[in-house]
């Protein structure tokens, strides 16, 4: 199965760039899914440029509106993603746990629709 | 005949039924309402032909080919066909119940998975492997029967959509996923203890019965046996724990003629067993206290302060706390005592033992006028009547 793993976190949370700290974690991002290869198949991932450079669309009686932001405010934000095959919840339960947002922030764990 | 057959075979088999079923089927919604048609069916066939002779087998195999049928109905879903293929194969081959493996452990597993909400996991536990109908389930929440099947179609179509497991975790996930069901079983005891024996089943009964099924199931884990001589441990004081005149009676003041002594040494065997596999845990110690209850001369207070100390290493809530602080009082440690409970008010201000429990020690240390008003509050909050008439009769001993 397909999952969808969303990493939420406040931006004060997460280690400062530049920081020894900052540089752990990233050196953890780029082994994860190696590390993670016996428990699911990573098929796409990338980390996000800030909520600050969000635009929100929408489309009403056919016109665009365009917001400067996010789509909700909240403390945590949408900071990355990664797109994951395992064969079950348990599996990706053990990839997601392994992401280092998951210690200062929050992973959200989609099953990907099929049709 | 048919009816009274049916409703024989669903109240004892219906776990083992919908455990075969989704193990077959391999989709937990679809597994359900495979079981409910052929439910159905069967009213209709045995009403005409009789009851088969194994109405086990009748029904494993009506609730396969509902499913199939159910599967063809959609086939425009590809995903779907292998499904189709896989099922008729089964079907064909005349499966006996007698001789499928008990997939009833997989089952629970799927029920109290920790990606499903506790009060979830309970409903879901009680109506697939207790048999209780959703109405009886509904009842035990206060809930109307329709929003508690709204909980559980959501349920089972999580577990569907998300893949959770039908399977035993391997051992890395072991321990915390026994913990989980272990707790989903003892909160249906307690659920039980606080309710009472309701019309046409018992929640205490219930969980033993699970307990019991899991040490069937999953043998040699101590936290399992530990759990179910938890469960014997207490219900074995059950008959002890309300008066004659209806109030609510601590271990200490119980007639022990009318202590459950089988079911005691039973509990008591299984906890030693447990112990003696050396791999401690939360059950085992609750088990423990709960054993430290029943002991000849009386509770054992400072041994029992000394466990909760452990508990609460491994389980920090304040219960476990309101509990240490408790025994600590009771084995002579006032001060300390009252000063946990301090601690506590926040965060238990709406838990009634914890204000009969503070009122008790309150008056011990001779603050009479807050220990009444800690009464007055845990009166407020007491629901079983056995529990109010105990504490006004503390109340009124004091005032």
């Amino acid at each position: 199965m397909k999952y969808l793993l969303l990493l939420y976190a406040a931006p004060d949370a997460e280690p400062a760039y530049g920081t020894p700290e900052f540089e752990a974690m990233m050196g953890e991002y780029m082994t994860h899914s190696d590390r993670m290869k016996d428990v699911a198949t990573f098929i796409a991932g990338e980390g996000l440029q800030p909520v600050e450079t969000a635009t929100t669309l929408r489309k009403r009686q056919g016109k665009v509106e365009t917001m400067d932001g996010p789509f909700a405010e909240t403390r945590e934000h949408l900071g990355g993603f990664y797109l994951i095959d395992a064969p079950d919840l348990d599996a990706a339960m053990r990839y997601a746990a392994e992401i280092p947002a998951a210690r200062y922030g929050s992973v959200e764990i989609r099953p990907v629709m099929e049709y | 005949m048919a009816r009274a057959a049916l409703e024989d075979v669903l109240r004892h088999e219906r776990g083992r039924l919908l455990a075969a079923l989704v193990a077959r089927i391999g989709d937990f919604p679809r597994a359900e309402d495979a079981l409910q048609d052929a439910a159905a069916a069967a009213l209709v066939h045995w009403g005409r032909a009789g009851v088969p002779a194994n109405p086990l087998a009748w029904l494993l195999r009506a609730a396969l080919r509902k499913a199939i049928d159910s599967y063809r109905r959609d086939a425009s879903l590809t995903r779907h066909r292998d499904a189709v293929t896989v099922l008729a194969e089964e079907e064909a081959a005349d499966p006996d119940p007698q001789a499928i493996p008990d997939d009833r452990l997989r089952l629970i597993f799927t029920c109290c998975h920790p990606a499903l909400e506790e009060k979830t996991r309970i409903a879901l536990t009680l109506r697939s492997l207790c048999s209780l109908s959703t109405a009886e389930v509904a009842a035990v929440f206060l809930d109307a029967e329709p929003t508690l099947g709204q909980r559980l179609s959501r349920a089972r179509a999580k577990i569907a959509a998300a893949g959770i497991p039908f399977a035993v975790p391997g051992p890395e996930d072991l321990p915390e996923r026994l913990n989980s069901v272990l707790t989903t079983v003892y909160l249906i005891f307690t659920a039980g203890y606080a309710q009472g024996p309701r019309t046409g089943f018992d929640l205490c009964t219930e969980a033993i019965f699970l307990a019991r099924l899991l040490v069937t199931l999953a043998p040699d884990q101590p936290e399992v046996e530990a759990c179910l001589a938890l469960l014997l441990l207490t219900h074995a004081r059950a008959g002890a724990r309300i008066s004659a005149e209806g109030v609510s009676l601590p271990p200490r003041d119980q007639d022990r003629s009318r202590w459950n002594a089988a079911m005691l040494a039973e509990g008591q065997g299984l906890l030693d067993r447990a112990i003696a596999r050396r791999r401690p845990g939360p059950f085992q110690l609750k088990a423990a206290i709960a054993a430290l209850h029943s002991a000849d001369a009386g509770s054992d207070w400072p041994q029992i302060a000394a466990l909760y100390a452990r508990l609460l290493a491994i389980e920090p809530t304040p219960v476990i706390r309101l509990n240490h602080a408790v025994a600590l009082a009771e084995a002579g440690h006032l001060p300390v005592a009252l000063r946990i409970l301090a601690d506590l008010s926040e965060t238990l201000a709406d838990y009634q033992p914890y204000h009969a429990a503070r009122a008790e020690y309150l008056s011990r240390q001779g603050s009479h006028t807050e220990a009444l008003q800690a009464y007055d509050r845990a009166i407020a909050l007491a629901t079983a009547p056995a529990d109010q008439a105990f504490l006004q009769a503390r109340r009124a001993a004091l005032a």
